[in-house]
């Protein structure tokens, strides 16, 4: 701060010297300065500034491809990551009653999901896959795997989907997926599987 | 020694008939047959040479009805069958028996066995005959005396409901292929099999042929449900629809011997239950009664060979049980009640069924006589189910290697 006012006053000076000059020469009432120091000066300070300022720059660049870098890479786990969420979200099952093929209504929030993915990937295309208990009749659960499998299409053709982008399949109770022969396998064997026949690669996330 | 094994055989065989009682006589090597069902009929088998100085009042004072004679004339083997109260021989058989070490010879036995029973009772035997069944996916194939068990599925896809034409020369079946069901009618000899009225896309099961081998029934789902299909399958032509279920299931078809009739199951009236229909879909109505909102699901029928009866199983108490259906009383009975018992199989005598049950503790083949009410196992394996019974098998199919 001193030295920075230090610094007007001669600058100051110096041009009234010189005004003075032309017409009478006024007193050296201040001793001079050394010109060359204070161009050194000068150039020391204009140095120090613009070394100052590519410092900085070099570090704003470094920290703004920093961010860049980063931002890039969070987008890219982000995207993926709302993929395989996507991808979990269209995969999860839904559940029958014993011998039924109606939806459960807490099954529609999982369909109403399946709903908004169909409508935000328009190239996707499903397979729904219709599953049973092994407490029914072995060739009967065949007609029920396919009725399970139809609720299921028919719900989401109901919400908008073209029919053209689900299939069905019916496995009766020929694919447990628990093995237990009690309420607790049979419970989780009454379902429906969905999976991605095409148009599965970066899934969007519904808006 | 290998008439030791062809006399063991044909005596497990008049046992396995339930149509005699066998027992064995002093000295180890004869035995006595009676029929407890007809009044003191009885047959006696016996093993010796002498069949000209058989002692008819010994046999006649052990009660016997009938002795049967198996002996050996060179490359003949030789069935005499006495007729104790008539103290004189009813009937001779001369068979040519292959080896034993020979796959036909098995047969060949039982196909001996069942004209001795004939010319005893009028009625042909049960012996030469075969189950098919699933285990694991696939289909096998077992002697109805348990032995000769044998693989017949010629794929790795997993396989369902095995059903044979009528004259037990090819068998048909359904296959999962991609999520979707195929049909294909196989030879039993050779092996070679073709697809059958599959579009590829449908879901095709539980197929049964016509008695006339020109047709077969089968169910076929879509996305209108599961409706009964027929087509030729000669020409593999002539896709005919027989119901139209919109809101209901129809599915299991099976042919009435005289081919005039399809008996199946439909879920038109909420519950699965027994229906029947002519041949070509018409006069559709229900075959086995039920009592609405208490009797359970009933499904799997087969209707026997004389055409008197379907059985079938029916959901007793959250367990599955064998039903008969009587046609013409159209009144049903309850054939079993220890365990869960489901998907009968008519042998072609109508009296004996072959059924899955976990009577034992695990799921497996049972044979359950009618009129005596004698249950046997078929098998001592876990998992065996959906079994068919065969017609009488003639002479070996022409089965060269």
């Amino acid at each position: 701060m001193k030295s920075v006012s230090l610094l007007l006053v001669i600058g100051l000076g110096v041009a009234i010297g010189a005004g003075a000059c032309a017409s009478n020469p006024p007193p050296q009432t201040a001793p001079q300065p050394n010109a060359d120091s204070a161009a050194a000066a000068e150039r020391a300070r204009q140095d120090s500034i613009a070394a100052a300022q590519a410092e900085a720059d070099r570090r704003a660049r470094e920290e703004a491809e920093r961010v860049a870098r980063q931002r890039e890479a969070d987008s890219i786990a982000a995207l993926s990551h709302t993929a395989e969420e996507v991808r979990a979200t269209l995969a999860t099952m839904i559940h029958f009653d014993y011998d039924k093929a109606t939806i459960r209504s807490e099954d529609a929030a999982i369909l109403d999901q399946k709903v908004a993915i169909l409508q935000a990937n328009a190239n996707l295309r499903i397979r729904v896959g219709g599953h049973c208990d092994e407490r029914g009749s072995d060739e009967y659960n065949l007609a029920l795997g396919n009725r399970r499998a139809q609720a299921a299409k028919q719900y989401l053709v109901s919400h908008g989907i073209d029919a053209g982008r689900i299939e069905t399949q019916s496995w009766g109770e020929e694919k447990p997926l628990a093995q237990g022969h009690d309420e607790a396998a049979w419970s989780q064997n009454r379902r429906d599987e969905f999976e991605v026949i095409s148009g599965g690669d970066n899934l969007r996330r519904p808006s | 020694m290998g008439l030791d094994s062809v006399r063991a055989i044909v005596a497990r065989d008049l046992d396995y008939s339930d149509r005699f009682e066998v027992i064995s006589l002093p000295g180890g090597d004869s035995i006595r047959l009676a029929t407890p069902s007809s009044g003191g009929t009885k047959t006696a088998h016996s093993d010796r040479t002498l069949s000209a100085a058989l002692n008819y009042p010994l046999y006649q004072a052990l009660g016997a009805d009938f002795a049967l004679d198996i002996t050996a004339a060179g490359d003949t083997t030789v069935g005499t069958l006495h007729d104790i109260a008539a103290a004189g021989v009813r009937r001779t058989v001369r068979a040519v028996v292959p080896r034993s070490t020979d796959p036909e010879f098995r047969q060949a036995v039982h196909r001996l066995a069942d004209q001795m029973v004939q010319a005893a009772l009028g009625t042909a035997g049960i012996a030469a005959t075969r189950v098919l069944f699933v285990k694991d996916g696939k289909v096998y194939q077992i002697d109805q005396d348990g032995a000769d068990q044998k693989l017949v599925s010629s794929s790795d896809r997993q396989a369902m409901s095995p059903a044979w034409e009528s004259d037990g020369r090819r068998f048909a079946y359904m296959e999962f292929q991609a999520g979707h069901g195929w049909l294909y009618v196989q030879e039993m000899a050779t092996g070679k099999r073709n697809a059958v009225a599959t579009t590829g896309t449908a879901l095709d099961f539980t197929p049964a042929f016509s008695p006339d081998g020109q047709t077969l029934a089968f169910s076929r789902a879509t996305e209108e449900g599961t409706d009964i299909y027929t087509i030729n399958v000669k020409n593999n032509c002539c896709l005919r629809r027989l119901t139209v279920g919109h809101f209901s299931d129809n599915l299991s078809p099976t042919f009435s011997p005289d081919g005039q009739r399809i008996a199946f199951v439909s879920t038109r009236p909420g519950l699965p239950q027994i229906y029947v229909m002519a041949a070509d879909g018409t006069d559709q109505q229900l075959f086995a009664p039920f009592d609405y909102g208490v009797t359970g699901a009933s499904n799997a029928p087969e209707w026997s060979p004389d055409g008197q009866s379907v059985a079938f199983h029916r959901d007793v108490a959250g367990t599955l049980q064998v039903f008969v259906l009587d046609v013409r009383t159209r009144t049903v009975r309850q054939l079993t009640s220890v365990g869960r018992n489901e998907d009968p199989t008519w042998a072609p005598d109508s009296r004996h069924l072959a059924f899955v049950s976990d009577r034992s503790g695990y799921r497996q083949l049972w044979i359950i006589d009618l009129e005596t009410g004698r249950i046997r196992p078929l098998l001592q394996q876990s998992g065996a189910r959906l079994p068919a019974w065969s017609p009488r098998l003639s002479e070996a199919p022409s089965s060269t290697p």
